[in-house]
């Protein structure tokens, strides 16, 4: 702060005059224009508007001035300090400005550098396709049902009206657990868990049960000891044939797009009786390859139609030997295998692909198949 | 099954505008799975006649004997070498000539070969895609063409064979006249059955007739009959054109007698066997042998007869397994004047279990266990019989035969039971209609229908079979389609969603799930150093394993993992962060098989025996790391995986199912002894985590360092909390104080950092401990923990007085339990 003139000095009252003030001015706004950078800018703050700036002197001598000048030269004075300032905060901010742009442009990183230093993982196609089969039939009302894998050979087989010597049991190439005569086997199929379901759960059941089965099969391409599989059944008053086709129809179009529908051929299984095959229309060309050999479709084989599955209404025999009242109750149930419709879905050439566990192969589907 | 068209054709009016493909359409619809329709000589192109031998020079300078033949085709003579020796001066043959391209667009030329110009070739069966037959070239029957006729028509070259897998329901699918009547039914047209015509034989020689057979188990063999012939010409041979069907069926042709018996098996499904009578002591009779008598088979494979075997037996003994192989001592031969011709009906279960326990699937006993006419025999063996006479000559003796008592079963179905099954309206009079088109008699007016299978029918046995039939009738493609009002369901199980979370989990940690087989070595188990007493060595075993190198089940999921870790690391991925979630198996299989009955609920205690009797099955959750886990890269070094990385995995694999685990120093012997972490709950292991032992890597191919984890993940779930209870998040200060401890290395810093727990009380928020020191001013066998401490009050800021005295007592605490010292 400048010393207030103790005395009326009229000599020195030219430094007050308005030419030498804009001067003064003039000089401040000059050399604030000038300064390049924020250093700049302090120096010129001090120079011109600092205690021992030409201005701040000129201000000193307002006391000396005769009262009548006072009031003229002290607004002179104000709007000429007020001038410098704004015009010191105006270019401060410029330069602020010009600072912060340039230490960001300064930290620039180049991001296309790969971020992977840590890459996400994957779930296995066919556990994440079990589960979106899971969650269609959730949303109809179902429960997901389980069972062992090292199973019993009654519930395998002979609650599923697979007598010991039925030719049905050689169809499927079990392996027995312990001996041939142990009466365990690992599960050639998901179907004894229609048993489980029906002797643990109250009526009326609506179940999907997904799961892993064995055959001994050997490995090749479109073979594999050990599969997945999964395994539909309905069990309540008054169900149809009608149902179990509106059912897979439903199936089919949530899991393979809108439209498409099944289709059912009588076939065999001892645990029904109306027994079917099921065949999904091909998603990829809705039959329109079919005797067109210009537009020929991989996915299904110019078929129109992919083998997906068997199903059929639950045989009353397999009723009776879970207790549940034939006369009133029917069924249905079907099933398919999970291996083989992730690789009509997904495009899976080889089987082994699927059981081998190389990372490439899983990653390339994520979470989510 | 493979049934050519122009023999469906012979026994049903097929109209003429339907392809093979249209044929097995309807077949398909008819619920036959036709696997393919193919053509046969497809490919042959050009000109393919028949040509008479006229002569043959044998020429030896060459390394195999080769034949150079002089063969008219019409007009002009060919000289053409041969490499077979299977035929004569005169023979009819099948000749390719120059310019025919024969299957896999192989073009036959005129051009020079062991020193003659070959103008044309002589073809096998095989070379033209006729079938397997390439002992020689074909031969003509003698008379049937003239040279230079075109050689297709005769040979069946563009015929088409549709191949049908035949489900255990179908018995009579495995013959032509079963295959007829699904397309007479499927066309709507008559149908004759080949199987109810009785062929006229000469009249029985009274005289001469062998002694009766008989069947000394009439439940087994219901029906035995037994033709005889005598004088037959064994040098006689097989027709061409039925040759020729069975070659296009699979069969190879053998010798007149066999092939007429497998040609009426095809055409019928009645499956009969010819002995020599001549190689035959007193009658032939169908019985159970005493066991432990051996008999070889056609097949040259000796075999030990059971008491539950059924067998055809003459004076001396077994002379034939029943419905399944003959016996190699009364085979007929190239000298057999005299056959028995036997056709009869073995029982299904019966020839089921012998074909199985004898490991021996045979024409015969493919059809018998799938069910054989019952009333067939007679009708088939009039046909065979007629056959031989007709084409080998010979005397027929007459027939014996021995049956037990039919009694037809009746069927009760309501007439509504289809319209109820199938969701749909079918009036009584289209279910009476179809079940007459499959052969069955609907007997009496009343409903529920009474309703006699056909013999040919034996899978027809309850109401639901006869449902089946009529809406297979009506077309499964008419049934309508309709979705069923669901009951109100759960939604996933908490345990279901576990797994669902644990995957996710895992695979957001940068884990790739495997799918591993469960069977394991003994070299795998030592490998990883697991001892006979470990619960994760295997003791549950495979009676039929893939391989006797893997016979076990999985007690643990390392093995799977860790080959799944080699093949990664063989393909070239030698970092892995792999894991699977599974089913292990433990205990013991032990005792007999149970078998409830089926015709009604098991018991309480029936169905706790069976789930007893079965090995527990533990699901884990286990994981293996190897290699690195940060690549090395702009960013900086690589990173290895270690420890740590294992048992993080292992630790938030609770975190995520809201369970702590302990961590403890474990002595997992796969694992590293220093570096195995243990994981409790409870007080029990639940798992381990860590550095697997330098040997396991070494004696496994593996990385050295791999690093891995394995959890019970049943428990842990059983053990999860089902509702999360919130927490009291605290808005006042946090005071924070650092320290450091020294102490000993005997004591773990999870004992450090709970006796900090402990003294600090319920100020403390959390404890982290951010270093570890070891050196100067830290005595040799200790090292300094430094923790950082959070405290906080619910309800005021804390002074700094009050928050000296809950540091003092956290310290006075570690000191007194862990006798750590302030440093
Ligand atoms: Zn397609």
């Amino acid at each position: 702060m400048s010393a207030p003139n103790s005395a009326f000095d009229p000599k020195q009252v030219a430094a007050l005059d308005a030419s030498a003030i804009d001067a003064m001015v003039a000089d401040a706004l000059a050399a604030i224009a000038m300064a390049g950078d924020l250093a700049a800018i302090k120096e010129v703050r001090l120079a011109h508007a600092g205690d021992r700036s030409p201005l701040a002197l000129a201000n000193r001598e307002i006391g000396a001035l005769p009262p009548a000048a006072k009031a003229e030269a002290g607004k002179r004075m104000g709007e000429a300090r007020g001038a410098i300032k704004s015009a010191l905060e105006a270019r401060t901010e410029i330069l602020e400005l010009e600072r912060d742009e340039r230490a960001l442009v300064e930290e620039a990183v180049d991001v296309t550098l790969p971020v992977d230093r840590a890459p996400l993982g994957a779930r296995h196609p066919l556990t994440t396709l079990m589960e979106r089969i899971c969650d269609v039939f959730i949303a109809m009302g179902y429960d997901i049902a389980e069972g062992p894998e090292v199973e019993s050979e009654w519930v395998n087989f002979d609650a599923l009206n697979v007598p010991p010597d039925h030719p049905a049991r050689t169809m499927q190439d079990t392996f027995y657990v312990g001996s041939p005569e142990s009466g365990v086997v690992l599960r050639t199929q998901t179907s004894p868990i229609q048993i489980r379901a029906m002797l643990e759960r109250p009526l009326p059941i609506y179940v999907v049960a997904p799961g892993r089965v064995f055959r001994t099969d050997e490995l090749d391409a479109t073979h594999t000891p050990v599969f997945h599989q999964v395994e539909g059944l309905a069990v309540d008053e008054n169900i149809t044939m009608a149902d179990l086709k509106g059912t897979l129809d439903h199936f089919a179009a949530e899991m393979f797009g809108a439209g498409i529908v099944t289709r059912l051929r009588p076939s065999y299984f001892p645990f029904t009786e109306p027994s079917a095959e099921l065949d999904v229309q091909c998603f990829v060309c809705r039959g329109a390859s079919i005797g067109n050999p210009d537009s020929s479709c991989r996915t299904c084989g110019s078929e129109g139609w992919i083998e997906w599955g068997g199903c059929g209404m639950v045989n009353p025999r397999v009723l009776d030997a879970v207790g549940i009242d034939s006369a009133k109750y029917r069924g249905f149930a079907f099933g398919m295998g999970i291996e083989r419709t992730l690789m009509f879905r997904n495009g899976v050439t080889d089987m082994r692909d699927m059981v081998e566990g190389d990372i490439r192969f899983s990653q390339a589907f994520g979470v989510e198949s | 099954m493979r049934a050519p068209v122009s023999w469906l054709r012979e026994l049903v009016s097929i109209p003429d505008s339907e392809s093979g493909r249209d044929i097995a359409e309807r077949l398909i619809r008819a619920g036959l799975e036709v696997e393919t329709v193919e053509t046969l000589g497809e490919g042959v192109l050009g000109e393919l006649v028949v040509g008479r031998v006229e002569s043959i020079e044998e020429l030896t300078d060459f390394k195999k004997p080769i034949r150079w033949c002089q063969v008219t085709v019409g007009g002009a003579t060919r000289g053409i070498i041969c490499g077979a020796r299977n035929f004569s001066e005169g023979d009819l043959v099948a000749v390719a000539l120059p310019g025919t391209v024969l299957p896999g667009g192989f073009t036959i030329a005129t051009r020079e070969t062991y020193g003659h110009m070959s103008d044309g070739m002589l073809c096998s069966e095989r070379e033209l895609g006729l079938g397997e037959g390439h002992d020689g070239i074909i031969i003509l029957e003698p008379g049937s063409a003239l040279p230079g006729n075109d050689a297709r028509p005769i040979l069946g070259v563009g015929d088409e064979v549709l191949d049908i897998a035949v489900t255990p329901d179908r018995g009579y699918a495995l013959s032509m006249r079963g295959l007829a009547r699904e397309l007479a039914i499927a066309y709507e047209v008559p149908f004759v059955d080949v199987g109810r015509e009785l062929v006229e034989l000469p009249a029985p020689d009274a005289e001469r007739l062998p002694a009766a057979c008989a069947s000394d188990d009439l439940e087994a063999c219901a029906l035995f009959t037994l033709r005889t012939i005598i004088d037959f010409d064994p040098t006689k041979v097989s027709p061409g054109w039925m040759r020729s069907r069975l070659s296009a069926c699979g069969m190879r042709p053998v010798s007149l007698a066999v092939d007429v018996t497998n040609y009426v098996m095809l055409e019928t499904g009645q499956p009969l066997h010819a002995f020599d009578l001549g190689k035959i002591r007193g009658a032939i009779r169908a019985g159970r042998p005493a066991g432990g008598e051996t008999l070889e088979t056609i097949d040259h494979v000796v075999r030990t007869l059971s008491s539950d075997d059924l067998v055809i037996s003459d004076d001396r003994g077994p002379i034939g397994l029943a419905g399944t192989m003959g016996g190699l001592e009364t085979e007929i031969d190239s000298t057999t004047t005299s056959l028995a011709l036997e056709a009869a009906h073995f029982s299904a279960e019966v020839v089921a279990r012998m074909a199985r326990r004898h490991k021996l699937s045979s024409e015969a006993s493919r059809r018998f266990e799938r069910g054989v006419d019952r009333e067939l025999a007679p009708y088939a063996s009039a046909r065979a019989a007629s056959l031989l006479l007709q084409w080998g000559g010979g005397h027929y003796v007459g027939m014996t035969a021995v049956e037990a008592a039919m009694s037809p079963v009746i069927i009760e179905m309501r007439s509504s039971e289809p319209s109820a099954v199938a969701g749909m309206e079918i009036p009584e009079a289209t279910v009476i209609e179809s079940l007459g088109r499959v052969g069955c008699e609907v007997v009496g007016g009343q409903d529920p229908l009474r309703v006699i299978a056909p013999s040919w029918r034996a899978d027809l046995t309850d109401a639901c079979d006869l449902v089946e039939e009529v809406v297979r009738l009506i077309g499964y493609d008419n049934v309508p389609s309709r979705l069923p009002t669901a009951a109100v369901g759960h939604g996933l199980t908490a345990a279901q969603r576990m797994r669902r979370r644990v995957g996710v989990m895992l695979a957001a940690r940068g884990g790739v799930e495997v799918l591993s087989y469960p069977f394991v070595s003994d070299a795998e188990l030592d490998a990883l150093r697991i001892p006979s007493d470990d619960p994760r060595r295997s003791t549950v075993v495979l009676a039929n394993p893939m391989s006797d190198q893997l016979p076990y089940l999985r007690a643990t999921l390392l093995p799977g993992l860790l080959t799944a870790v080699r093949r990664n690391a063989g393909r070239g991925s030698t970092s892995v962060n792999l894991f699977e979630l599974g089913s292990v198996y433990r205990g013991a299989v032990e005792g007999e098989a149970l078998r409830p009955s089926v015709l009604m609920r098991p018991s309480e205690q029936e169905w706790a025996a069976l789930n007893e009797a079965l090995p527990s099955q533990p699901f884990l959750v286990a994981g293996v790391l190897a290699g690195e886990r940060e690549l090395d890269g702009w960013w900086g070094a690589a990173r290895a995986y270690d420890w740590s990385d294992a048992l993080a995995a292992a630790v938030s694999v609770g975190e995520i199912l809201g369970i702590t685990l302990e961590v403890s120093r474990g002595a997992n012997p796969s694992f590293h002894p220093g570096r195995c972490a243990e994981l409790v709950l409870a007080g029990t292991v639940v798992g381990s985590a860590g550095e697997l032992h330098p040997r396991v890597c070494e004696a496994l191919g593996l990385v050295p360092r791999t690093c891995a984890w394995e959890l019970d993940l049943g428990a842990l779930m059983t053990s999860a909390p089902p509702v999360r209870p919130a927490p009291i998040v605290g808005t006042q200060p946090v005071a924070k104080e650092d320290l450091a401890l020294i102490v000993s290395d005997e004591v773990s810093t999870s004992a450090v950092e709970q006796a900090l727990r402990q003294g600090a009380g319920e100020l403390l928020e959390s404890v982290r401990l951010f270093d570890v020191y070891r050196g100067p001013q830290v005595p040799d066998g200790h090292r300094s923990l430094a923790f950082a401490l959070r405290f906080r009050a619910p309800d005021r800021t804390l002074e700094a007085a009050e928050t000296a005295e809950v540091r003092q007592a956290a310290i006075d605490c570690a000191a007194s339990t862990c006798g750590a010292v302030l440093r």
